[in-house]
């Protein structure tokens, strides 16, 4: 049993909002007018009220919250996973059956959330009870269990057993209804708290983090800091909302026809095919790039640049306009950013012998103000020593170059070759074919209808045939 | 002590007042903003491969740039990096310390990181001279658990911690480059924006911050949420941060609104979200909990359209490649799965 050092306030953090929603929940189905159905349970002899089904369970959460049946399974059985209504029979399966297995539900003074953590001296005065009710009730795990808590908390241990004469004994003054009932919740209670070896612990809570109380000191300092923060967040310009909720429909519109999870690819899913072919042809350099990667460059710059197949094009294309400097020196500014710390005097120098320095072979056009900055800055090198002169150059190259690269011929031509795979049929019977991806894709939309038509007569020939032959 | 509270209430005072000028730029609803989107479906991804193999709790995954291959990190102590595809196991990285709570995967493809309980980020070369995985760095100098690292490129990674703050750190000389401090509660997760230029954490003072990683500096803040902020990525185009809560809802908020624009809730979910991941348009949102399930919800309308269960216990990690083909999660049962 591992030691917790959590203060209770931490567990609080994790747990406690599921316990309380899910309390809402036991709450309204126990309310006398819209709650649940409840039924009687019978013992032998013994009726016992306050029961209700598996199935009742699951139809009221139906209807109550209006969801599906499994939803509702799914539902009920957190509940009883977490100890919220137990079984009354096969006590130790803590699952919800639909059907007509009877349920009750867990007195509120058991609720995980009200006796958290559950003390082991609790535990002791519990398995002392049930070897003291009747010899050699305990199961083999609980009697393990027994001894070592009986070596641990030796020193109270008369208290333990005290105790648990002294609620044998009171029990023995209820009646044999209230009696069974109460042994069925704490039984309950303790299969969830200390759980069988084998069984999922469901209060398990992970890694115990340390616990860090108050790391932040509230001093004058700390508000202040928080004032300036403010202040600057106050004066900040913001967009309203309606333009950037349309900007994101956008994107999603735009991106769709290559979002794989939500419109399938071509030529298949790689991994219900086992055919790579998807990515081989989408390696980073292939003789033919797909049709919809093309189209991806037209996106955005940034998707440009960071294809490098994209990138190569746009150079032979700026090479053409005697611009390509720019893309050169845009990349050497990257490779410094991103690259190895020791090299970066030795790539600075030799930027500013290729692109910066008067009569440089690869001259760059930056704004007087700029070079100057960068050329001071070079003195000291450092990992951003680039950053304002990129910055320039790039959106030069984004505003000017960008877009006509896209209305030019090179890219047009790039966009028609490109690749639109054929969708790649597995030779299986075709009234067993399944399908390839999660949905249609987008590519054949224009040709799947007289695809299909044929591929319908096609099944419906192959599949007489088919018969046929098995019936010679 | 008078001087403090007049402080704070100051403080106080700026803070309604930044609540009022972001009110004022909620100019529509989620309703009339997405109306006239067409409708998803209901969305139904299956298990392509199950990926067994560790003898203990999952606790994270990262995809490699490639999509094919991954990493994850579990409580038996072992980093194993997968081929998705063929199930193998390309590594088995054995740990100094089984107390890992997370991984991640370099863009290059080279390294791989992972650090938890023991306070420190361990780097790893997959693409050493004699072929064996040998720890490269150990980068050490936080007070706390490290909770998630991000590889901006070989030379730099991003660390957040139980001590509350994130660290750049250079990783060939193995020294903190910038600390960000500012949050009040653990950070939980981080994420970096697709144009590396920026940063977001989430933490469990109930808030997720932007950070300018040049400037070194904490750009917004985001508040709203009722619980620990367990989960946090960018939305694809790079202007939206989505956080994942203990409190059982996501949030999208917009980086230039700048504030909250959607909550993904339900009723009838009452577990806390672990982990979340977006679908490659931005169109799905994948969300872990601890109820052992995933919800897919449409980011744009708000509601749910489907539902991964095949896990046995929490899923504490998910992850969509590059590419958007696959979704990866993993999960305490030991298991990790690949759905599309």
């Amino acid at each position: 049993m591992t030691i917790n050092t959590m203060a209770k306030g931490g567990w609080h953090r994790d747990q406690m909002s599921c316990f309380r929603k899910m309390e809402k929940v036991i709450v309204a189905m126990q309310d006398p007018d819209m709650g649940m159905k409840m039924r009687n349970q019978r013992l032998l002899i013994t009726i016992i009220p306050h029961a209700m089904t598996g199935r009742d369970i699951i139809d009221w959460l139906m209807k109550k919250s209006n969801i599906c049946e499994e939803e509702s399974l799914h539902i009920s059985g957190l509940l009883v996973r977490y100890g919220y209504i137990y079984p009354l029979k096969e006590p130790r399966s803590l699952v919800l059956r639909p059907d007509e297995s009877p349920y009750r539900f867990q007195t509120p003074y058991f609720w995980t959330s009200t006796r958290w953590p559950a003390s082991e001296l609790d535990y002791a005065i519990y398995l002392a009870k049930k070897n003291i009710r009747k010899q050699g009730e305990l199961m083999e795990y609980e009697k393990e269990r027994y001894s070592v808590l009986h070596k641990r908390i030796n020193h109270t241990w008369d208290f333990v057993v005290m105790q648990a004469r002294e609620q044998l004994r009171a029990s023995k003054q209820r009646r044999k209804a209230d009696r069974i009932v109460l042994e069925c919740q704490e039984q309950a209670y303790w299969l969830i708290n200390r759980p069988p070896p084998g069984a999922r612990n469901v209060l398990d809570m992970g890694l115990e983090r340390p616990n860090n109380t108050a790391r932040v000191t509230l001093n004058s300092e700390h508000y202040k800091n928080e004032i300036d923060t403010c202040k600057r967040a106050l004066g900040r310009n913001r967009v309203k909302s309606s333009i950037c909720l349309e900007g994101f429909m956008k994107y999603s519109e735009q991106y769709q026809n290559h979002d794989p999870i939500m419109q399938g690819c071509l030529p298949s899913n790689p991994w219900i095919s086992d055919d790579s072919a998807h990515w081989t042809m989408n390696l980073e350099t292939v003789p033919t790039p797909t049709r919809l990667r093309v189209e991806r460059w037209s996106f955005s710059f940034m998707e440009l640049l960071n294809d490098e197949m994209g990138r190569r094009e746009f150079m032979t294309y700026l090479e053409k306009e005697f611009s390509g400097e720019n893309l050169a020196f845009w990349q050497a500014c990257e490779d410094i950013k991103h690259g190895e710390s020791s090299k970066i005097v030795e790539k600075v120098e030799e930027i500013y012998r290729n692109f910066l320095a008067p009569g440089a072979p690869r001259w760059v056009n930056i704004d007087s103000k700029t070079m100057d900055k960068t050329l001071s800055g070079i003195r000291h090198p450092h990992r951003f020593v680039m950053e304002d002169a990129q910055m320039h150059i790039y959106f030069l190259i984004k505003k000017d170059s960008y877009p006509r690269y896209l209305k030019s011929d090179l890219y047009k031509n790039m966009l028609a070759k490109g690749i639109v795979p054929q969708e790649t049929k597995k030779s299986v019977f075709p009234f067993m074919r399944r399908q390839r991806h999660s949905s249609p894709s987008p590519a054949q939309v224009a040709t799947q209808a007289t695809e299909e038509g044929g591929n319908a007569k096609g099944a419906g020939q192959a599949g007489t045939n088919s018969a046929a032959g098995s019936n010679v | 002590m008078g001087e403090m509270e007049e402080l704070r209430k100051e403080m106080e005072n700026l803070k309604d007042q930044i609540t009022a000028a972001r009110k004022t730029f909620q100019d529509s609803t989620l309703q009339e903003a997405a109306a006239g989107v067409t409708v998803v479906g209901r969305v139904q991804l299956k298990t392509r491969k199950t990926l067994r193999g560790h003898l203990a709790k999952i606790y994270a995954m990262h995809w490699g740039t490639d999509s094919t291959l991954c990493v994850s990190a579990s409580q038996d102590g072992k980093l194993i990096v997968w081929d998705t595809i063929t199930t193998n196991k390309v590594n088995a990285i054995p740990l100094k310390s089984s107390w890992v709570m997370t991984c991640a995967y370099a863009p290059s493809g080279n390294l791989v990181a992972c650090g938890g309980l023991d306070n420190m980020c361990s780097i790893y070369n997959l693409k050493g001279k004699d072929g064996n995985v040998k720890v490269m760095r150990e980068l050490a100098a936080h007070t706390g658990y490290l909770s998630c690292c991000r590889f901006l490129s070989d030379t730099e990674i991003i660390t957040s911690s139980g001590d509350c703050t994130c660290v750049l750190w250079d990783i060939e000389t193995g020294t903190q480059k910038t600390v960000f401090a500012g949050h009040q509660g653990d950070a939980m997760s981080l994420g970096v924006s697709p144009d590396f230029k920026y940063f977001i954490s989430g933490a469990c003072d109930f808030t997720a911050k932007l950070w300018d990683i040049r400037e070194a500096e904490c750009r917004q803040t985001f508040g709203g949420h009722e619980s620990d902020i367990n989960a946090i990525g960018f939305f694809p185009n790079g202007n939206a941060v989505i956080t994942g809560s203990d409190d059982a809802t996501c949030k999208l908020y917009d980086l230039r609104a700048d504030q909250e624009l959607l909550t993904y809730q339900d009723s009838s979910i009452m577990c806390g979200v672990t982990s979340l991941a977006s679908s490659k348009s931005g169109r799905l949102l994948l969300a872990g909990h601890d109820d052992f399930n995933v919800n897919i919800w449409d980011m744009l309308k708000a509601e749910r359209v489907g539902v991964l269960a095949g896990h046995d216990n929490r899923v504490s990690c998910i992850g969509v490649s590059s590419d958007g083909m696959a979704c990866c999660t993993g999960s305490w049962d030991s298991f990790l799965k690949i759905w599309n």
